[in-house]
């Protein structure tokens, strides 16, 4: 039990000033210019909500939306389950313990557009050690800056390639908490390897499970460098996910309006998805 | 060898490829990159190194981004040690609203932020400077490192403050001499992830900079594209980015997995 303090403001507070000084400005700024339309020189007219009823029915905000989730939707689908089954058959202990673990979390300390440049050396057609192999190997037509989905196929392996580790990183730390008198149990009733995974693994896996989907949402939904770097949206629209929309209209057509209000927007989405999955996941806790 | 370790043996194979190529292109010559495909480089040369470690506008870069990211790491675990201490020993008023709320800051797009930080930060003349982007990066970074610090605080029972102050010891004093030492693994951790995600994220830094603090980042970015296609270059840029990453991993191997669970199993 906690002991009731409200003095702990004090220790809560510079904490709070700094994230305050950088989130609710920025915010306030964004919610001022999404309901003002803006002619440069900074005149500004009142706009209502005209912006958000327009973005509401534009087929280009639907059209950036619903890649965004397919993306988000597919890298969870494959991160998820091939984290849990590499987590699942990495070793307990011993030397390679450690040479495995600082390998997999190399690739998330990259920076971000290093990682798009890096698969964008990669996959070159007659350059890239993909791309080649895929040419002149197997003699399959692969350019992603000519074949949509050929683009989709590589921004989906970058991301896999890029995230899946984290997965496995929290699974394992999750797999290495159950203590071993639980596994000699199920061998004494002879459990199958499924049920030991079903019925003492996954229950240990929840809560690491929750927070790798969890950031795992946030993070392909407000992806943005990577996908930008290798492909740049294209080609044509075709892998313009919602923050490089967001950013072609807010800087390249700088449209403050619009690009506010598809902010807001966009953040709503975010919180309400993340919002959800956590209240489902945490819904048995609280009992 | 048994027969299920083919399956990281396969992973860390498909994690090292891409980071391979990219090495084995930082030290082929650009000729003998346009010419055709080579697997390995077939004359090694350091030039592209070379480059990078003579001009000011690459090496700079690379300063630029550790100081950035120093500065970061060091004030978001600072202010975010007696926060999560708070959250994790006492209940105040709004406490969960405010906790849920630092956590929302982790979910905004860094593109919606993008354009009004760039004004905030010029109109508090702080443009182009390190400090403006390890300010920036607090606001995802504080609410991290709480909440990884709560996360290793909640495992460190209540007695030991109990005892100190029985024994006398002021808040103050207790938490440097005794509570910190005591989760200097979630430090670690802590000061592990604001490294991490402070030295990935590219699109504020670059907002936020313009010479004098740019990040390595977009020197990157600029090359590539005003120097035309000097690949080889890219290649060495991008495998010196690699190298603090690394480095930091080695220092956190023993909690890495603990770490990324933020402190939870």
């Amino acid at each position: 039990m906690k002991t009731q303090n409200n003095r702990a403001w004090f220790l809560v507070l510079p904490v709070l000033l700094l994230v305050a000084f950088n989130a609710l400005i920025p915010m306030m700024t964004v919610v001022n210019y999404s309901v003002q339309e803006t002619f440069g020189d900074n005149l500004f007219f009142w706009e209502g909500l005209g912006w958000f009823e327009q973005l509401l029915r534009s087929d280009r905000f639907h059209a950036a939306l619903g890649r965004q989730f397919m993306f988000t939707g597919i890298i969870l689908a494959i991160e998820v389950p091939l984290g849990i089954a590499i987590a699942l058959s990495m070793p307990r202990k011993g030397f390679w313990v450690p040479v495995c673990l600082v390998t997999m979390a190399l690739p998330m300390l990259i920076p971000w557009n290093v990682v798009g440049a890096m698969w964008n050396i990669f996959t070159l057609p007659d350059i890239g050690l993909l791309g080649y192999f895929m040419n002149h190997t197997l003699g399959i037509d692969y350019d992603m800056t000519q074949n949509p989905f050929a683009a989709w196929v590589t921004i989906i392996v970058m991301d896999v390639w890029h995230w899946t580790s984290l997965v496995v990183l929290l699974s394992y730390a999750g797999l290495m908490s159950i203590p071993d008198a639980y596994y000699q149990a199920a061998k004494i009733d002879g459990a199958s390897p499924w049920s030991v995974f079903r019925f003492i693994q996954l229950p240990k896996l929840k809560t690491v499970l929750t927070i790798a989907i969890l950031l795992r949402f946030m993070d392909s939904f407000n992806i943005y460098t990577e996908p930008f770097v290798l492909t740049g949206g294209g080609p044509g629209n075709s892998t313009t996910l919602l923050s490089i929309d967001l950013v072609k209209i807010a800087l390249g057509q700088f449209d403050l309006g619009p690009a506010a209000a598809m902010s807001l927007i966009y953040f709503a989405i975010t919180l309400l998805v993340s919002w959800l999955f956590y209240t489902l996941m945490t819904k048995d806790d609280a009992k | 060898m048994q027969k299920r370790s083919i399956v990281p043996i396969l992973y860390i194979i498909f994690l090292l490829l891409p980071i391979y190529w990219l090495v084995a292109m930082s030290f082929k010559t650009t000729g003998e990159i346009l010419s055709g495909f080579s697997l390995f480089p077939q004359t090694w040369t350091l030039e592209n190194y070379r480059v990078i470690f003579t001009d000011p506008t690459w090496y700079w870069g690379y300063i630029n981004s550790i100081l950035y990211v120093s500065i970061n790491t060091v004030i978001s675990v600072i202010v975010a040690l007696p926060a999560a201490y708070a959250f994790s020993r006492y209940s105040f008023l709004g406490d969960k609203h405010l906790f849920f709320w630092l956590l929302t800051n982790r979910m905004a797009p860094a593109a919606v932020f993008a354009l009004p930080f760039f004004q905030l930060y010029s109109a508090v003349g702080l443009f182009d400077t390190h400090i403006a982007v390890a300010l920036a990066h607090c606001l995802f970074n504080i609410p991290l490192a709480v909440w990884i610090l709560e996360g290793f605080m909640g495992g460190v029972p209540k007695e030991l403050d109990e005892t100190a102050y029985v024994d006398g010891y002021s808040f103050p004093r207790f938490f440097v001499v005794i509570f910190i030492p005591t989760i200097k693994a979630g430090v670690g951790v802590a000061a592990f992830f604001c490294f991490m995600f402070s030295w990935v994220e590219l699109l504020l830094a670059k907002t936020l900079t313009a010479v004098a603090a740019k990040p390595i980042a977009a020197t990157m970015t600029k090359t590539a594209s005003s120097a035309g296609y000097e690949l080889g270059l890219l290649a060495a840029a991008g495998t010196l980015t690699i190298i603090p990453g690394a480095i930091v991993i080695y220092f956190v191997r023993n909690y890495i997995a603990k770490g990324f669970a933020l402190g939870r199993v």
